[in-house]
């Protein structure tokens, strides 16, 4: 997905595949099963004169994690041997549930949490989301609350298992 | 550059982010205070969303026209007659029911207003928009629930949300009004029309108060001035606390 954004300019080209390999292995510092590449939060990267330049976009506007994040990546790219990063944070398009990787998805689940579903109709505003338990698959499910420990979560009770867990809510 | 505090379009900007950031700091008030742990999260996580709005919109503010404040100063330097927000939005939080009416006369506003937003020509606020109406979603949501709860729960209840939609009814006519920075932004695309969200903010809290048994005040003489610059004395005390810190210690950064 991130090859696709990938840009490059003339001598940076290695530069630029070093730097690409290095991201795609930091993980998102919530959900760290996932790389920032699986949640659609690694907009882009390119070679800019002898910086690199990694394009990053939030899941919410006050997502707190996205100083975290920007630190991870100068991080890792530092111990890679770039020293000079820049990060650029960019907000158009907005950040959607649907850049979920079907693999994320399942890593999601794997880990508890319920994946987002389709999100309801624009007037429909109190129309429930059919949201499976990740543990037991039942969809026999209540939401405790629309808000969660993370602003990307809702908090969920399965009524069959019994057991609670978080949903990643549908933006 | 110059003249920027009468540019139409950073004043424009302002008064979105001031929306975003005084509410946004009032549920800030409920943190460790709410009903409910589940609700205390909620109400931050809400708080959260909205000052991540206000952030975006002071930076985007900033880019195209500043006079060289930045975001920190905005937010802690100004005084309460440069801030540009509705009224509304600055209203103490009462008790559970008064910020819940609150909460859903500015949500039912932004929803719409986001929408409109998204197909600015001002791409960067087009982008910010997106988010914010979905992020937005999900407040009007969670406050129409609450509305509804109380309303239509215990006598003790009823009373009290009735009471909090007749007190906060006269500080919504404010967010509709248009004036020359709204006429010049719709001119030029990257407004939306507040005018014409009217109906649609309309449908939305009369379904809910509908559903809440709570009966809608009649529209009388609404408040007005807020995004010129005016406000109630409540204000005053919200950024008293809010920019003590910045104030007291000049420079500080964190």
């Amino acid at each position: 997905m991130i090859a696709a954004m990938v840009t490059s300019t003339q001598p940076g080209a290695d530069a630029l595949a070093r730097a690409s390999a290095v991201l795609e292995g930091v993980a998102d510092p919530e959900l760290p099963f996932l790389t920032l590449e699986d949640m659609g939060i690694l907009r882009g990267v390119r070679v800019a004169g002898d910086a690199i330049e990694v394009s990053i976009t939030p899941t919410y506007s006050g997502c707190p994690a996205m100083d975290v994040i920007a630190l991870d990546i100068t991080t890792a790219l530092a111990k890679a041997g770039f020293d000079n990063v820049r990060i650029n944070r960019v907000l158009s398009p907005a950040w959607t549930t649907d850049w979920l990787s079907a693999d994320a998805r399942d890593k999601l689940r794997a880990n508890g949490i319920a994946p987002p579903e389709r999100p309801q109709g624009k007037r429909a505003l109190f129309a429930e989301t059919e949201v499976a338990c990740p543990t037991c698959g039942s969809k026999s499910t209540e939401r405790v609350s629309e808000f969660g420990s993370t602003p990307c979560k809702a908090h969920y009770r399965c009524l069959a298992c019994r057991e609670p867990f978080q949903y990643f809510k549908c933006i | 550059m110059a003249s920027a505090l009468n540019s139409p379009h950073y004043r424009y900007l302002l008064r979105l982010a001031d929306n975003a950031l005084v509410l946004g700091h009032r549920l800030t008030e409920w943190s460790s205070r709410a009903p409910t742990l589940e609700e205390d999260i909620a109400l931050s996580n809400i708080a959260l969303d909205l000052v991540g709005q206000a952030r975006s919109l002071y930076g985007h503010a900033i880019t195209i026209g500043g006079d060289g404040r930045d975001e920190d100063h905005l937010a802690f330097l100004r005084d309460t007659h440069e801030f540009l927000n509705v009224q509304l939005v600055e209203q103490p939080n009462g008790d559970f029911a008064t910020s819940m009416a609150r909460q859903l006369c500015y949500s039912a506003f932004a929803v719409p207003l986001w929408e409109g937003l998204a197909r600015s020509k001002d791409s960067e606020l087009a982008g910010i928009a997106a988010k914010a109406g979905k992020e937005c979603a999900y407040h009007l949501r969670h406050s129409s629930e609450w509305v509804i709860r109380l309303g239509d729960g215990t006598a003790g209840s009823h009373r009290r949300m009735q009471r909090a939609i007749d007190d906060i009814w006269m500080f919504t006519g404010e967010m509709f009004e248009l004036d020359e920075v709204d006429r010049q932004m719709i001119a030029a695309g990257v407004a939306a029309d507040a005018s014409k969200l009217l109906p649609i903010w309309n449908e939305t809290v009369d379904d809910v108060l509908a559903e809440a048994t709570v009966k809608r005040p009649a529209d009388g003489w609404m408040i007005s001035g807020g995004r010129q610059g005016t406000h109630t004395e409540h204000l005053g005390h919200m950024l008293a606390q809010m920019q003590f810190l910045k104030r007291a210690y000049p420079g500080a950064v964190w």
